[in-house]
């Protein structure tokens, strides 16, 4: 079959499997957390971006209120409006087909697009890593959110402890270089200086703040943060690769 | 507290923070600075997440197996574990800690 000799559609296959995998983690915090199940579900299938969902479920589970929580969901949800625009350049989708295309646009299925330089390509990688994520993520959610259910003490088992891998997991391949490294720091710095003056989730905003200031006033590369938590060109073949030396060179 | 309402709302704007990629003019998002700022902010956003779960309880400090956790997540990180087992190596460093008794 054609389909699956494209080179994009085998990329996006595997991506979605090791990303689709982890929503298994996402559904047990959510349930260990005190999300019921709906709840649990209702993130990964209308927020649908791994990173604002483990933000969400984070402030709670820290004692943070709701709308501490949504704001931190929705700032980290931020760079999915610049990778919203880059799709729309790269694959230049028409009339209603803007409207499901947006939901899938997350870290993984644009890097799986950029990385192609045929443009149909381009089309089958982004849908291919962004269908297949959404349909596994959320069958995952599921399995996780009925296995917390099952644990019982969510700390006799870790798993606060596996929030603190999962979020250090999420930063990891963001951290390449010393710029990242150093905004990390100075946010992690102040987060813990915020910690005894304001209420729970508040710190991680005030974190959030600092690292937009660092943004706004420095000099640096455009597309910092920018990574996907799975890369789907690990060997870095892609012309994505190129194009951002290029716009680091300019 | 009953949280729908706040997961709702941030469901909403997650999607029309992506939707909006497709209608704003792309000069706007397009200045690096927007970029720049959004990317930053992921940063800081997940090392203060990272941070947060790792020693706040409430409004102070506990130093507990979560430190373990995190220090067990960044070597399986350096050895360049996938993120599941990365997620489960945290999950029994905290475990395992707290059988040996520090909470």
């Amino acid at each position: 079959m054609k389909l699956l000799e494209s080179p994009a559609v085998k990329v996006g296959v595997s991506i979605s499997i090791a990303t689709g995998l982890y929503g298994i983690s996402f559904g047990a915090l959510a349930s260990a957390s005190g999300f019921s199940f709906w709840q649990t579900m209702a993130f990964s299938l209308l927020m649908f971006s791994g990173g604002s969902q483990f933000a969400f479920i984070g402030v709670v589970a820290g004692g943070g209120s709701g709308i501490a929580a949504m704001t931190a969901a929705a700032l980290l949800g931020l760079r999915n409006g610049i990778y919203g625009m880059q799709m729309n350049a790269l694959l230049r989708p028409v009339g209603w087909l803007k409207y499901p295309q947006a939901h899938i646009t997350i870290d993984e299925s644009t890097a799986t697009a950029s990385g192609q330089s045929d443009s149909d390509e381009q089309r089958r990688g982004f849908w291919t890593a962004g269908l297949g994520i959404f349909v596994l993520w959320n069958i995952f959610t599921a399995v996780g959110a009925l296995a917390g259910d099952a644990l019982g003490d969510p700390k006799q088992w870790g798993l606060d402890g596996a929030a603190v891998a999962a979020f250090l997991g999420l930063l990891w391949p963001r951290l390449k270089g010393r710029e990242p490294w150093a905004i990390a720091a100075a946010a992690a710095l102040a987060t813990i200086v915020a910690v005894p003056f304001v209420p729970p989730g508040v710190p991680i905003l005030v974190a959030a703040v600092v690292a937009g200031a660092i943004g706004w006033f420095s000099h640096g590369r455009s597309d910092e943060g920018m990574e996907p938590d799975v890369d789907p060109y690990p060997h870095g073949h892609s012309s994505a690769d190129a194009t951002s030396r290029e716009r680091n060179a300019e | 507290m009953n949280l729908w309402p706040w997961i709702l709302i941030a469901c909403g704007l997650a999607y029309l923070t992506k939707l909006s990629g497709y209608f704003v003019p792309a000069k706007l998002l397009r200045s690096p600075r927007m970029m720049r700022v959004a990317g930053t902010m992921t940063i800081g956003l997940l090392a203060s997440l990272t941070v947060v779960n790792a020693v706040a309880s409430g409004q102070s400090l506990a130093f507990d197996a979560r430190l373990g956790a995190l220090a067990a997540g960044a070597i399986a990180l350096w050895l360049r574990a996938p993120f599941l087992v990365v997620v489960i190596v945290g999950s029994a460093a905290a475990a395992g800690l707290r059988l040996l008794g520090w909470r």
